[in-house]
């Protein structure tokens, strides 16, 4: 078991042998360093110093600030912040501070991690690439001239740069999971209902999930394990209690069944990117597993069903942008008008284009066509689903069609940038957890994610498939193969 | 909701002109459906835990909730439900499982700009309301929704966009309401007053909500439409909007089916639109036509999960309603004799109780539900039902002139004694029969001629004196003579 930065960091403050307080500078120091990445929207450095004193005193004062003592934690800036601007990376956002913490944000708190800053993303975690940010793109980490994937780009960014050790973003189609996957990280999408979205700015509220990125498997589910929980903010949690993940994470793969998603490893699907899965797939076999292919139509033909239902559920959620309350406001004679000016200048073209779908397809006399048949699409899925876990405990299957693709390389065409999502939007659907690991390196030696998935409240067994799946990468790849060493970010003109 | 297809009018109206062209000299018959919207007296509001409350500084009972702020969620207020559930089964509706749907709109006073309701599976379907006079008016559904802030309109013409500027109070965003939408089987303006006044007696029975008209907590919207009496088909309806009090209820109801009748007499048709009821000019006027209908867009509200009551619960709710004003008038009704339609306004007053235990302690029915309909307009106070039985039984018995009941019924409402003793105190104490004779006996000496015109004069000369001899004998007995025994007296003397 490999130990993750923020495990080692938060042992090292716990025991009294490291300060939080250097814990924070070095993660400062670090994002500074990086600035070039984009990764963040806002720095919080004075509160994070702050805070990091203050669990120095606890600790003190005999006290144990939590299991993430001291861990500095960058949050996508769609997780609420009382105080500290939280802009969805949108004009129409720009400056809003909300009076009110993410129950995330409250648990992190009280888990002893310092909150370092807020990370870029697609305007409203609308894209697969972070391009759709209003202010500016984020880099990736491996190559530069590549993006990070999306939408939650800045904090992949920021954990794969070795600016923090963990961050926590959303996943509405697959926003934690493939920038993972691009980034080289660990990204994790809990099950629905796991984790309180309270305080997280809806996208899509039937699809939305917070979760951990991080650089092992065994950060993110410390990072998991804090935030997870039943929260009565929230009506959709899921009041089961969270269990232990120790045990899964130390646990061997012999007998576990595996099957791997027919639908995912053919056409649409780089071939460097089917040779990692058919490696991952490999080493699970040979560590013990039971690995075997299986059917889930559903899969794929979710997609369709998901650029409906996203869209129809954020033009509802986005309506509340009109300038009256807070946020961007631009003057007009109306108030019809002014709703008109402010939403016409306050978000860009991608978050234009999905609210115009859903809006139509909510529509009277489309309903059915559309909105009403993509709800019966979202069953077939879970049904599908439910079909090969009866056969399987976890599947595998590809978390990106391709590598980090090049900026501008999709941004002409939204229908093949919506591709980008096709292995990871059915779990969103289904509501069930996947996590992106990341195993070795394909073309151009930029990282590959491998994505594990289970059904619903399957966390433990999850992880345990994925903790496997890291211990096993090293016996699959030659180390000369591996992929270019994060962070290592080299200045080059922005795109 | 009155645009979507869950509403009863929708369902049930389909848009014809069965008047056009109607001959002169055609009746017609007004039908009418009501939407109310009851704002329910819960601490907090439906979704968020600002107060639910009346008045206040603008924007004082707010909370990142209530205002739509991005990232908040709903959580719905249980006892919300439960007042929900309560209406329903007072209305005999079907509590059923049911799901909450967003309506989206833009207005500035709606902090999300949709408004979290209920639309295909609302929570009460079905149910009636009996009205006093026996009219069982069909309800179509009873469902929770959120209620808007209130917009002002400073300068211009008062109207969102060409006011200078507008001021937003969200004091009621969030405030429940439960909308109850009745089939269209009122047939006048009396009618729909009747309902309304009946609706609000029972939600005010339940607890439910104050039905305060003029503060809005209760809110008629009427769909209103017209056609030739004994027409099978429905005309096309309006829907009126801005009433605010029973009185304006019955004037738009009047002003609105007079001016389709005029349009279909004079074989025009009727727009299916809108309309708003002007309580000045005492007219409507078109606010939106069917064209103009906003498209809700109703989607299940993914923040809230499916409303589904436990069925104990249900039955616990219903196993603590109390009696409802229709139950009164019948258990009323069967004690006294008299039909419910009379019991009404006794039950109204909530003086039903009392009349209840005084007919059964044994007064005359008749007698007790005369001195609460008209004396006891203003309440009945310190009263007791065994007061109020005694009293009769001295009034019926001649021991008390109505004039001294009425002064005596006033006392006991202010101390609460009874009858006895209030009489007793203020002198009323029935002057006794030898006592009477005795200044009978008097006044007709005093008086010889008249007594003579009264012993042989003809019916109408006696009957005249019969009255100057029974004045004089009350001015004598300061008027606690009875006046039977007086006129059996001079009967006596007379030797008739």
């Amino acid at each position: 078991m490999t130990a993750g930065p923020a495990e080692a960091i938060a042992a090292a403050v716990r025991a009294g042998e490291r300060s939080a307080a250097s814990a924070v500078q070095e993660s400062l120091a670090a994002i500074a360093a990086g600035g070039e990445l984009g990764a963040f929207n806002a720095v919080t450095a004075e509160a994070a110093l702050a805070r990091a004193e203050a669990i120095d005193s606890a600790v003190a004062a005999g006290e144990d600030p939590g299991p993430l003592a001291g861990v500095p934690v960058a949050l996508k800036d769609n997780i609420c912040t009382r105080g500290t601007p939280t802009t969805c990376s949108s004009r129409i956002l720009e400056g809003w501070e909300p009076p009110y913490d993410a129950t995330v944000v409250d648990l992190l708190n009280a888990a002893g991690a310092v909150v370092v800053g807020k990370t870029n993303m697609d305007e409203f975690a609308m894209g697969s690439s972070t391009e759709n940010s209003a202010f500016g793109p984020t880099r990736n980490p491996h190559d530069p001239g590549r993006v990070p994937g999306g939408s939650s780009g800045g904090s992949a960014a920021a954990v794969a740069g070795g600016l923090t050790p963990l961050a926590l973003a959303s996943d509405t189609g697959g926003s934690i999971r493939q920038p993972a996957a691009l980034c080289g990280i660990v990204g994790m999408k809990p099950t629905y209902g796991r984790v309180s979205r309270y305080g997280l700015v809806a996208f899509a509220s039937s699809l939305d999930q917070i979760g951990p990125m991080a650089r092992t498997v065994a950060d993110a589910a410390l990072l998991y394990s804090v935030i997870a929980g039943h929260d009565p903010r929230d009506s959709t949690s899921i009041p089961e209690p969270v269990g232990d993940l120790n045990g899964p994470l130390d646990g061997d793969v012999d007998g576990l069944r595996v099957g791997v998603v027919s639908e995912l490893c053919g056409e649409g699907i780089d071939g460097d990117v089917l040779a990692r899965l058919e490696a991952a797939a490999g080493a699970l076999a040979s560590a013990g597993a039971e690995v075997g292919e299986v059917s889930v139509p559903a899969a794929v033909f979710g997609l369709s069903a998901y650029f409906l239902i996203a869209p129809a559920e954020a033009s509802s959620n986005l309506a509340r942008y009109d300038g009256v309350r807070y946020g961007l406001r631009v003057p007009a004679p109306g108030a019809t008008d002014m709703n008109v000016a402010t939403r016409t200048a306050g978000f860009g073209d991608e978050v234009k284009r999905r609210i115009m779908l859903g809006t139509f397809a909510l529509s009277a006399g489309y309903y059915d066509a559309y909105y009403g048949k993509a709800l019966k699409v979202r069953t077939l899925v879970v049904r599908d689903f439910a079909a090969a876990y009866e056969r399987f405990d976890v599947l595998l299957a590809p978390t990106s069609p391709t590598v980090a693709f090049r900026f501008g390389e999709r941004t002409a065409n939204p229908l093949a940038m919506y591709l980008s999502d096709v292995c990871t939007v059915a779990s969103n659907l289904a509501g069930h957890p996947a996590i992106s690991v990341p195993f070795g390196s394909g073309a151009d030696g930029l990282p590959v994610g491998v994505q594990v998935m289970a059904p619903a409240l399957g966390e433990d067994v999850m992880f345990r498939a994925a903790a496997a799946l890291e211990r096993l990468l090293p016996e699959t790849q030659p180390a000369t193969a591996g992929a270019r060493s994060a962070g290592a970010v080299t200045k080059e003109t922005a795109p | 909701m009155s645009d979507g297809p869950g509403s009863g009018a929708d369902i049930v109206w389909e848009a014809g002109s069965p008047g056009l062209g109607a001959p002169a000299g055609t009746e017609w018959e007004t039908v009418i459906g009501l939407e109310v919207h009851a704002e329910l007296l819960t601490r907090t509001k439906l979704f968020s835990a600002s107060l639910n409350s009346f008045g206040g500084e603008p924007n004082s009972h707010i909370d990142p909730v209530c205002l739509g702020l991005p990232g908040t969620l709903p959580v719905l207020n249980r006892h919300a439900v439960e007042l929900a559930m309560r209406v329903g089964l007072a209305l005999g509706a079907e509590v059923r499982p049911s799901i909450f749907a967003r309506k989206n709109y833009y207005y500035p006073d709606m902090p999300k700009n949709y408004q979290i309701s209920q639309y295909d599976r609302p929570i009460n379907v079905g149910g009636s309301l009996e009205l006093p006079s026996g009219k069982v008016v069909g309800i179509v559904r009873a469902h929770l929704e959120e209620d808007t802030g209130k917009s002002t309109h400073v300068g211009g013409a008062g109207r969102i966009d060409d006011a200078a500027w507008s001021l937003v109070d969200y004091n009621r965003a969030g405030v429940p309401l439960l909308e109850i939408v009745s089939h269209p089987d009122l047939r006048s303006a009396a009618e729909a007053r009747e309902y309304v006044t009946e609706l609000r007696a029972t939600l005010l029975a339940v607890g439910a909500s104050d039905g305060k008209m003029e503060e809005g907590s209760l809110r008629v919207d009427a769909n209103v439409s017209v056609r030739p009496l004994g027409s099978a088909e429905f005309g096309t309806r309006c829907e009126v909007k801005n009433v605010n009090s029973l009185r304006s209820l019955g004037r738009a109801l009047e002003y609105e089916a007079r001016r389709q009748i005029e349009l279909l007499s004079s074989g025009e048709r009727v727009a299916q639109e809108t309309r708003h009821w002007n309580e000045d000019t005492g007219r409507t006027s078109p606010l939106r036509s069917k064209e103009e209908a906003t498209d809700y867009r109703y989607f299940p509200e993914p923040d809230l999960v499916p409303l589904v009551p436990d069925p104990a619960w249900i039955e616990q709710v219903r196993s603590e309603l109390p009696l409802l004003p229709r139950q009164r008038r019948h258990r009323l009704a069967a004690a006294t004799g008299r039909p419910p339609a009379r019991l009404a306004l006794v039950v109204e007053r909530g003086q039903d109780e009392l009349a209840l235990e005084a007919t059964e302690a044994g007064a005359d029915p008749e007698a007790v539900l005369k001195h609460l309909e008209q004396n006891l307009a203003d309440g009945t106070g310190r009263l007791t039902a065994a007061g109020l039985a005694g009293l009769i039984t001295m009034e019926q018995s001649g021991e008390l002139t109505s004039n001294q009941v009425k002064e005596v019924l006033a006392e006991m409402v202010t101390s609460g004694e009874s009858p006895a003793t209030v009489a007793r105190r203020a002198g009323f104490e029935a002057v006794g029969a030898g006592e009477l004779a005795g200044v009978v006996d008097r006044i007709i000496a005093e008086h010889p001629a008249e007594w003579q015109r009264l012993c042989a004069g003809d019916d109408r000369e006696r009957k005249k004196m019969q009255g100057f001899f029974t004045g004089q004998v009350m001015r004598a007995t300061k008027g606690q003579a009875n006046g039977r025994d007086v006129a059996a007296l001079l009967a006596d003397r007379a030797g008739a």
